[in-house]
């Protein structure tokens, strides 16, 4: 019982501190003092205290948007399990369950971009499904593999069965995993190199440029749903890269909420060595990451 | 031990969908450079220790890690070109392709009549999967040096399938090879330096079109 209140809360409290924490790694690199970690928060809490405006030329679809997106996240964040504990929700095959709830947000998104008639949303929305659909074989090729390994279809199962024997006893695929992982997690959030999230050209935006016409707590609602996928996606990958368990239920808390704490240093620094990449070399480092994924599923099933 | 070279054998997969996924020729050469250390080590991981087998380790490495890149090298920096600029199939489409050829050269591996001992490693696999994966690259390339590369790492291929029988393989069989190779990119070399005097310019596709001035 005390592990899924640590889990609701952990999950619905900490995802903006991640954008702080990257922003502030970013502020070093660049030799500034930066915005203060729990920038993101007072962000949120201004947003939710304002006033919307809805063009006349949207539709129910365009309010819809952000709530299903919202909505959808929440659901597949109860689906994950956190810092070794089993989720609050889980059945047999909810993997599947898992990444359409990720297809349907982003159709609400794209579908909400389109709604509004602007042209330069619909670029964005174009350009946002088709990087997800070369992304989405990476998230399943990896989450097959892992089911194989642990000959389960329930995530909680799946995720939590990663330890340090497994990766003695297959550190080339899992290590093939880790690799694919990351990159689709800076590819599904749109971080660098992938997409500038701080960006506002025309020319480079992919998932910021669907949003341009959303403002206040709808607004609010797009920017926290963003923070809860990464800490989604995020926590993905940890419990795959970090497979450390104590047996302690509150000392895996402390190691999971450090691990986050340390992908967002390791973004963040990504971020800050690399550039964005060529809008025509992002589907071939997608592929590559799928071939990886792929790879290791045929090491496993081997 | 036999894990390790598992694990290097991947390592020797990975390889070969980098090359076929890069436009970069110095890139590649070291990629293939790489794998020839890598090949270069390989035999001391799955053999008890002889003289012979430090003689093949250290030739190899020298060889394939080190000599052959070199000439190679050498060939591009006087011919002045950087990358392949238009392969004959894109690179998505040929990295997807050598993707699609290295899960094929697993399900063939399979159905080969193996000595039980090699059955469970992936040097089998790992092995038609890089001769497959040089097949692409010569027929894919336009460029006479990406073609030798390509070239290379098929032999690469054919080494890996011959190191579970470097036992029975005497020494002299693999120095005839490595000489043959060397050989060939000599003449490659002097090749490619002719092509790009005469026709400035390395596309081998040009070749094929003849024409009076």
């Amino acid at each position: 019982m005390t592990d899924i209140i640590i889990h609701c809360a952990v999950a619905l409290l900490f995802p903006p501190l991640l954008l702080g924490v990257i922003g502030k790694t970013k502020a070093v690199f660049a030799g500034r003092v930066g915005a203060p970690y729990f920038q993101p928060y007072y962000d949120l809490i201004k947003l939710f205290r304002k006033g919307s405006v809805f063009s006349d030329t949207t539709t129910w679809v365009f309010r819809a948007g952000p709530v299903v997106t919202l909505s959808a996240i929440l659901i597949a964040v109860l689906l994950i399990p956190l810092g070794r504990h089993a989720a609050p929700l889980s059945f047999s095959g909810d993997l599947v369950l898992f990444t359409y709830l990720f297809g349907l947000s982003r159709f609400f998104t794209t579908i909400a971009a389109l709604d509004t008639g602007s042209s330069f949303e619909g670029m964005g929305a174009a350009r946002e499904v088709t990087f997800s659909c070369l992304a989405e074989p990476t998230l399943f090729f990896a989450l097959i593999t892992l089911a194989r390994l642990s000959k389960s279809l329930s995530l909680s199962t799946i995720l939590t069965h990663a330890t340090s024997a497994t990766w003695f006893a297959s550190g080339a695929s899992m290590l093939l995993l880790v690799a694919a992982l990351f990159i689709t997690l800076l590819a599904e959030n749109s971080r660098i190199p992938f997409d500038d999230p701080n960006t506002h050209l025309e020319l480079t935006m992919i998932h910021e440029v669907m949003v341009l016409d959303h403002s206040g707590p709808a607004f609010g609602m797009i920017l926290y749903g963003a923070a809860l996928k990464l800490f989604v996606l995020g926590a993905v990958f940890i419990n795959v890269a970090l497979p450390v368990s104590t047996g302690i239920a509150l000392a895996d808390w402390v190691i999971f909420i450090a691990g986050m704490l340390v992908l967002a240093v390791v973004i963040g620094t990504v971020e800050s060595v690399m550039a964005r990449l060529r809008m025509v070399r992002i589907p071939q480092l997608l592929v590559g990451a799928t071939i990886l994924s792929a790879f290791a599923m045929m090491l496993v099933l081997r | 031990m036999n894990l390790f070279a598992d694990q290097l054998l991947v390592l020797v997969m990975l390889i070969n969908l980098v090359m076929l996924g890069t436009s970069r020729l110095i890139f590649s050469i070291r990629a293939v450079a790489v794998q020839g250390v890598i090949l270069g080590i390989l035999p001391g991981l799955i053999h008890p220790f002889s003289t012979h087998l430090a003689t093949i380790t250290a030739v190899i490495i020298l060889a394939k890690g080190v000599a052959i890149p070199y000439l190679i090298n050498e060939a591009v920096r006087k011919a002045h070109i950087r990358r392949e600029v238009e392969p004959f199939i894109g690179y998505v489409p040929t990295l997807l392709l050598g993707a699609v050829f290295t899960a094929l050269s697993f399900v063939f591996a399979e159905q080969l009549p193996l000595a039980p001992e090699h059955k469970d490693l992936l040097f089998v696999p790992a092995s038609i999967a890089t001769l497959l994966t040089g097949f692409l690259l010569l027929t894919t390339r336009r460029k006479a040096i990406s073609q030798v590369i390509g070239y290379l790492v098929m032999e690469n291929g054919i080494f890996l399938f011959g190191l579970l029988l470097s036992e029975a393989m005497p020494f002299m069989v693999e120095a005839g090879a490595l000489l043959d190779l060397l050989v060939g990119i000599f003449v490659m070399g002097i090749v490619i330096n002719q092509i790009s005097r005469e026709f400035s310019s390395i596309d081998t596709s040009r070749l094929s079109a003849l024409k009076e001035e």
